[in-house]
């Protein structure tokens, strides 16, 4: 909403010493928040006056222009009293027309500054202006493309033009909150102006507040069927309108100030009227209707042409204004194209009606328009103005358009009026914690418009008619505390319970990322979207299970228009992305949730008057889908560093494992590993990681091939695995060790095997053939060459022993080391070397 | 060896003489302050302390004395040697400690050089903030309540009196789930927490839910479609827009210092009634007269915009079935993401989601 401050000012009596940055602070205050104060003549220095265009000659040029050679009266702006001679391309005018002419020494918006010059063979002394030159909305007084001309009569030759276009105007821009709809009009902000600096009620100049004449049956007739959706419509006609007659300057100054389009008079007039009031209005040509007018909810298959020439299907619960010629508009919406008023219309039949918001809501909504009036009409109007809105329309028809009143006021229906609202006296103080009494609370609530009778320990608060937002007490409060002001509320610091610190789900999650941080890992946080082409480069096959994605009904970007099954395709973006950037070295993690469908159905949409039960909460969650925790891993490059020490080592397949065993490590859990096949990583170089039993990922090299799909180094290795699942492991208590103090006996034994035997199988016969003499188990070598043959490998065990009460004997050492080789070889055919 | 023959009385010269064992005392003990390594010391040690070193053959002879020459010659040999093992000890310990001490010299390395042999790894600041102001509000006796991102519709909206009509619902440009009668959507704030706390425990309530949020904003230095946002949401006996203030004010001044308090303007949000949006003081210029009007940071306001607040709206708790006669409640939220930004001055909002790893890096593993 931008409001004029002379606007403002016309409609409460401020202390002439008010500035418009202190006007604008205090209805900040009070809740009308300031977004932009512009002063549009703030850049717009030196002579600008009115001229009177005396001669224009066109002269064609070469370049296939034509330009006007023009003599212009400006008065005696010049110096001179002779006409000025100006070169002008635009051709939107004529001789006699009064535009608006900045002389040399003059400077214009973007520091343009004005001199006289020699062009198209001619001194052009200045220039004829137009509104995008003056910094002014293109379109604000009148044509676009051309220059500013101004209504007949609208100022002497060589008069200041800066007044005529408000160009010493202040606006303020509010951004206006849902709740204060009322403030969308100038009625609205003065009123609050007058509130923000305690004005008596007789500063305050309601412009609703008129006399207007009785309702009668001579007027246009009207058929509301639908009282709910329209309580209130009133009608008006004016007729013998001048079409062509210009908008009077001071309108189209406003209407330019306010941001909005000039169009004709008639038009101007209605969004005049709106502005100042905040009741949208809806005019006619009454020409084009064939009798009655009416009020109905549209029908099924049934089509409007809106003025914007758009053809719209209507709901039937769409609002309509119909004739009998069918329907003729989507009530407080957007007039329909057969009744609009055009350039000859000179009858016009003025529609003040009170439309329901949610109603107007839901049509906007359904048929995507936004529009000033739309904005008013769905966060509520006052439906007790429609009469002096009309009436003030037909005021400004009739007065500057040329208009005759025609006799016959059309009134029907009634304004609904807002129940009695109840409130503890004392509810403002308790809620807001401010030092607010009941009979100041009183007071504020009748300061805003609210009509308040006493009754026991209680206030009876009638809001006022231009306040449908206020329906509950607590809205009240709102009151009462903006006017004794937000800066009034004290500090003071609740006391809570005792409380139970971080959930162990938080604090495991904080010591897995300090563990992977500390081992060089850095943690990135990516978009939780994909599309197909993400999971065809991971190359998965077309039954993998994360290909069933929750689709988005509205994604940003088709690429990706549905949430993440895995956090890979983000993670290895990011990894081509550092690379891009000249890293060379990466090793990064990221932890997200990834959204699993699970076919739940609808999520109910319970009540809002009552708790649901225990059982309905269940319902909900039930419907949504199943959202794990996830973490990915991904490296390239090398792992430690080459540097003085010696070379490098480059990250490879066991890196991506020994990542999650790092986390695993801090989890207090020990994971094993099993070779697996699975996308995008490479089939014979990705291992399977789990729990007992139970899998929480996989961690390995990823597919050449997804390598190159995704421009990312060959060998970029990667895991992923559920860390709610590795979380949900977690040891709880770690029961302290009993240590020996007797001492180890240290075996190792070579073993050898078919290299297609995975090295855990043999270690994890070794363990259970060693007995509980066993202290622990390392594999410390691994050796294929001639000296095993081909399809061999020797594994090299070292083994510890240590008993618990006693030095175990050579004796004891030796057969606790045999019968695990004995194990070994049962179950694996090792031999031992 | 012999002793000078001091008269023209010839004497028999013997091992045991006072002369010889003197001299050989005097010799071993030069021998040994001679010897400039443990290695000739190790040579001197046998010459004068071994089987056949005069002292050693002296001793030997003691044996065959008269006794009364006995002891005398016991005494001047065992004092002789007794002086000889000292002396040895002594300089074994002397020269031991210059070794060492040479040894270190020659061991010394160049300290300068690098040590990084693995690259430096962090964490992503944003799960650092969200950490930290998790740390603030625990430590007042708060909790830390998460859920779900992918939530239902009902609890993003409805329990937080934000009706089907809500004009508002057309401010929080939502994204919906296929299909649309599903009524799943990206949670547009994580006030969906609060409601999911409410309705699954009873007053007194003090929780924080830090988390990520999705709005349909196009991607730009100041917007994002994923974002990070913390609630707050009390529910107690007592409570007021008072205790509010108090919280934020806290909050503020533990996150961003001391001196930066905060202000409150009237605002709109369905589920607080009143409510309002809350300002820092601009850190960077704390409002002060003349830097503020220079200010770029708050564009010479002296505050800059935090968040939103406002007293829980009864209707809120009415849907999330706590008694709003009995109990009264406030929540805020802010944008954990713009938080962060003003603390460590950063400029783009890109920076956090493009995973860079310089950026992450440069936080390591604490705010
Ligand atoms: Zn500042």
């Amino acid at each position: 909403m931008k409001a004029p401050v002379s606007w403002i000012r016309e409609h409460v009596d401020l202390p002439a010493d008010v500035t418009t940055d202190d006007l604008a602070r205090r209805l900040t205050a009070l809740g009308l928040k300031l977004e932009a104060i512009e002063r549009p003549g703030e850049q717009v220095t030196g002579p600008l006056v009115v001229g009177r265009v005396l001669s224009a000659e066109p002269e064609p040029q070469k370049n296939g222009k034509t330009i006007n050679w023009c003599a212009v009266d400006v008065g005696d702006a010049n110096g001179t009293g002779e006409p000025q001679g100006i070169v002008c391309g635009a051709h939107n005018f004529g001789v006699d027309d009064l535009v608006v002419v900045v002389l040399p020494g003059a400077v214009l918006p973007g520091d343009f500054a004005i001199a006289a010059r020699k062009t198209y063979g001619h001194v052009s002394a200045g220039m004829i202006c137009s509104a995008a030159e003056l910094g002014l909305p293109a379109d604000s007084y009148g044509s676009a493309d051309g220059i500013v001309v101004l209504p007949a009569g609208a100022g002497e030759p060589g008069q200041d033009a800066r007044g005529l276009l408000g160009l010493d105007e202040e606006v303020i821009e509010f951004e206006i909150n849902p709740d204060r709809a009322y403030a969308l009009s100038l009625r609205g902000v003065a009123r609050d102006a007058a509130l923000a600096y305690d004005l008596p009620a007789s500063a305050f100049h309601d412009p609703c507040l008129r006399e207007v004449p009785p309702a009668d049956d001579a007027g246009h007739p009207v058929r509301v069927e639908d009282e709910v959706g329209c309580p209130v419509f009133v009608a008006r006609t004016v007729s013998g309108i001048d079409p062509a007659a210009p908008t009077p300057t001071f309108m189209a100054r406003r209407l330019a100030l306010a941001g909005m389009r000039s169009v004709s008079v008639a038009v101007d007039v209605t969004n005049y009227v709106m502005l100042e009031t905040g009741r949208p209005i809806h005019g006619y040509d009454a020409d084009r209707l064939t009798g009655a007018v009416g009020v109905r909810r549209a029908r099924d298959g049934e089509r409007l042409t809106t003025l914007d020439g758009t053809v719209r299907a209507l709901a039937t619960d769409d609002l309509v204004v119909v004739d009998d010629s069918g329907i003729i508009g989507l009530g407080g919406v957007m007039g329909g194209q057969t009744t609009e008023m055009s350039a000859t219309t000179t009858r016009v039949l003025v529609e003040s009606a009170h439309w329901d918001a949610t109603s107007m809501f839901r049509t906007g909504r359904r048929h995507k328009i936004t529009s000033e009036a739309g904005k008013r009409n769905e966060r509520g109007v006052d439906p007790t103005i429609c009469e002096a809105a009309a009436d003030r329309v037909v005021e400004l028809l009739t007065t500057y358009a040329g208009g005759t009143t025609e006799p016959g006021v059309t009134v029907v229906g009634k304004a609904p009026q807002a129940p009695p609202i109840t409130i503890a006296r004392d509810l403002a103080a308790r809620v807001t914690g401010m030092d607010v009494d009941e009979t100041t609370a009183a007071t504020h609530l009748r300061a805003v418009g609210c009509e308040v009778a006493d009754g026991a320990g209680v206030l009876s608060v009638v809001p006022p008619p231009w306040r449908p937002d206020l329906s509950d007490p607590y809205d009240l409060v709102e009151e009462v505390a903006r006017v004794v002001g937000y800066d009034t509320v004290p500090s003071v610091l609740p006391t809570p319970p005792a409380g139970r610190g971080l959930t162990r789900g938080q604090q495991l999650r904080r010591r897995v990322g300090r563990a992977l941080a500390g081992a060089g890992h850095v943690e990135v946080i990516t978009f939780p979207f994909l599309g197909e082409a993400d999971l065809d480069k991971l190359g998965l096959p077309a039954d993998d299970e994360r290909r069933a994605v929750l689709r988005l009904a509205n994604p940003l970007s088709a690429e990706r228009p549905a949430m993440a099954t895995t956090l890979l395709p983000g993670v290895l973006e990011t990894v081509a992305r550092n690379l891009g950037r000249g890293a060379t070295d990466l090793a990064i993690f990221e932890t997200g949730t990834v959204t699993l469908p699970r076919g739940g159905g609808p999520t109910p949409i319970h009540g809002v008057a009552h708790r649901p039960t225990p059982d309905e909460v269940a319902a909900l969650d039930a419907a949504l889908p199943d959202q794990p925790l996830h973490l990915v891993v991904a490296m390239t490059g090398r792992r430690e560093r080459e540097g003085w020490w010696g070379p490098g080592r480059v990250a490879d397949w066991s890196d991506a494992v020994a990542s999650v065993r790092t986390v695993a490590g801090v989890l207090g859990l020990e994971l094993v590993a099993r070779a697996a096949q699975r996308a995008p990583w490479h089939p014979g170089r990705c291992a399977e990681l789990l729990i007992g039993s139970t899998s929480v990922g996989h961690a390995g090299e990823l597919h050449p091939r997804v390598c190159r799909d995704l421009g990312l180094p060959a060998r970029t290795v990667a895991a992923e695995v559920d860390l709610d699942v590795l979380l949900a492991h977690a040891v709880d208590v770690v029961v302290a060790p009993v240590l020996s103090d007797f001492p180890v006996a240290k075996e190792d034994v070579a073993l050898l095997v078919d290299d297609t035997v995975p090295a855990a199988d043999v270690a994890d016969a070794l363990r259970r053939g060693a007995g509980d003499l066993l202290e622990s188990l390392r594999l410390f070598d691994v050796y294929t060459g001639e000296q095993v043959g081909a399809g061999k490998r020797s594994l090299a065990f070292a083994l510890r022993f240590r008993a618990g009460d006693r030095t175990l004997t050579e004796q004891e050492t030796g057969a606790a080391r045999d019968a695990a080789v004995a194990v070994a070889a049962a179950e694996c055919g090792a031999v031992q070397r | 060896m012999s002793g000078p023959n001091t008269d023209y009385d010839p004497v028999e010269v013997t091992p045991l003489g006072a002369e010889q064992v003197d001299e050989a005392r005097e010799a071993a003990l030069v021998a040994i302050a001679a010897a400039d390594d443990l290695d000739s010391l190790k040579v001197v040690r046998t010459a004068h302390t071994g089987d056949r070193s005069p002292l050693a053959l002296a001793n030997r002879e003691i044996g065959a004395l008269p006794p009364q020459a006995r002891k005398d010659a016991g005494r001047r040999v065992g004092q002789a040697r007794g002086a000889v093992n000292q002396a040895l000890a002594a300089r074994t310990t002397e020269l031991e400690a210059a070794h060492e001490a040479r040894a270190l010299v020659e061991e010394a390395v160049d300290v300068t050089l690098p040590a990084d042999r693995v690259a430096r790894g962090g964490r992503h600041p944003i799960t650092l903030m969200s950490e930290h102001i998790g740390d603030l509000f625990v430590a007042m006796g708060w909790e830390v309540a998460e859920g779900p991102v992918v939530e239902a519709e009902w609890l993003n909206f409805d329990a937080l009196n934000l009706g089907p009509d809500h004009p508002a619902r057309t401010m929080q440009d939502t994204f919906w789930t296929e299909p649309a009668d599903h009524h799943v959507v990206l949670r547009t704030h994580t006030s969906p927490v609060q409601a999911r706390t409410m309705l699954t425990r009873e007053p007194p309530i003090y929780v924080i839910c830090p988390g990520r949020v999705f709005r349909t904003d196009e991607y730009d230095a100041t917007h994002s479609p994923m974002f990070h946002q913390v609630e707050g949401l009390v529910v107690d006996r007592g409570i007021s827009m008072a205790h509010l203030k108090g919280t934020l004010d806290h909050f503020a001044t533990q996150l961003f210092g001391e001196g930066i308090t905060t202000r409150f303007r009237p605002s709109y949000f369905p589920f607080t009634e009143p409510s309002a949006e809350v300002d820092l003081v601009c850190f960077v210029c704390r409002g002060d007269e003349p830097a503020v009007s220079s200010c770029r940071t708050c564009k010479g306001e002296g505050w800059i915009e935090w968040g939103g607040c406002g007293v829980v709206n009864p209707r809120v708790l009415t849907a999330c079935g706590v008694d709003s006669e009995v109990f009264t409640g406030f929540a805020f939220g802010m944008g954990i993401d713009r938080s962060f930004m003003f603390r460590h001055g950063a400029e783009d909002l890109r920076d956090i989601f493009e995973g860079d790893v310089r950026y992450s890096a440069a936080f390591g593993t604490e705010l």
